[in-house]
């Protein structure tokens, strides 16, 4: 149980970093981290597939994604970084107040289990579920696969006619 | 249920509610179009680890395994279409600040 307190605590600081760096290459290094933390966490809920998944991909690939639309982009300098901390810094401090203070509130409230949750049941193996019992998941991620390809596709002929 | 279990899913809860804070938060205060992205990718993390805390509070670990998987395809192809988006409004205005791009497309719809 400590050791998941401590990852929850490093998951919400590291998650705070990424939305408050002032440098977007820092937040998708954070977010990556953050990916690495929940990774960790799953293991730990006895997650293993579902946690490669996020490790290989959401710490992998998604940061990848991210680096190559900031340097794509080139948002801004750092002369306009500058320019603009002050002004960040007046929208995103109240950000780790309110994380603290709910953090407080959440814990004289107590939540706890009053609220009805469904009996613990013993599933059947992760691989048999997804091919036996949910094989439509398999065609809808195919198909949403198919679409984010052709989707980019779009995005860039559109972009080549209009060159 | 059992109280261990129980008490697991309700530990994890209020940290949850936190990420969820955190990600919305970037959302509605950033003016950064990546940054917003950035802030949904929280959201999504926020969600998969609620997933997952559900699954094993209830016993459905290999049920919430399989939609993980799913939800994190599904978070892959969105943010690469967003990804694109992004760089396709970079390229056509310029900017990524939606205050400019706003400021933007009322210049070019009050010149038509």
């Amino acid at each position: 149980m400590i050791v998941n307190s401590i990852l929850l605590i490093a998951l919400l600081c590291v998650a705070l970093w990424a939305v408050m760096t002032r440098s977007l290459l820092r937040s998708a290094i954070a977010l990556a981290i953050v990916s690495a933390v929940l990774t960790m966490l799953m293991f730990r809920l006895h997650s293993p597939l579902a946690a490669v998944f996020e490790l290989s991909v959401c710490a992998g690939l998604i940061p990848v994604v991210f680096v190559s639309a900031i340097t794509l982009t080139q948002p801004l300098s750092t002369k306009e970084v500058l320019q603009h901390m002050r002004e960040r810094l007046t929208r995103f401090w109240y950000l780790p107040f309110i994380i603290v203070s709910s953090g407080i509130i959440f814990t004289f409230i107590h939540l706890s289990s009053k609220m009805p949750l469904p009996g613990a049941e013993v599933d059947k193996d992760v691989r048999i579920l997804l091919w036996n019992i949910r094989p439509l998941d398999l065609i809808g991620q195919i198909l949403i696969l198919l679409i984010g390809a052709f989707g980019i596709l779009i995005i860039f002929k559109e972009k080549k006619e209009n060159e | 249920m059992n109280s261990e279990i129980a008490r697991l899913f309700w530990s994890f809860s209020p940290f949850i509610i936190m990420l969820f804070i955190i990600g919305l938060y970037c959302i509605f205060v950033t003016f950064n179009l990546i940054r917003v992205l950035v802030g949904v990718e929280v959201l999504m993390k926020a969600a998969t680890l609620l997933v997952i805390v559900a699954g094993a509070a209830t016993g459905h670990i290999a049920l919430a395994q399989v939609i993980v998987v799913t939800l994190i395809v599904i978070e892959v192809v969105v943010i690469t279409i967003a990804a694109g988006v992004v760089i396709g409004i970079w390229r056509h205005n310029n900017s990524l600040d939606t205050r400019k791009i706003r400021q933007i497309n009322d210049e070019g719809i009050s010149d038509e």
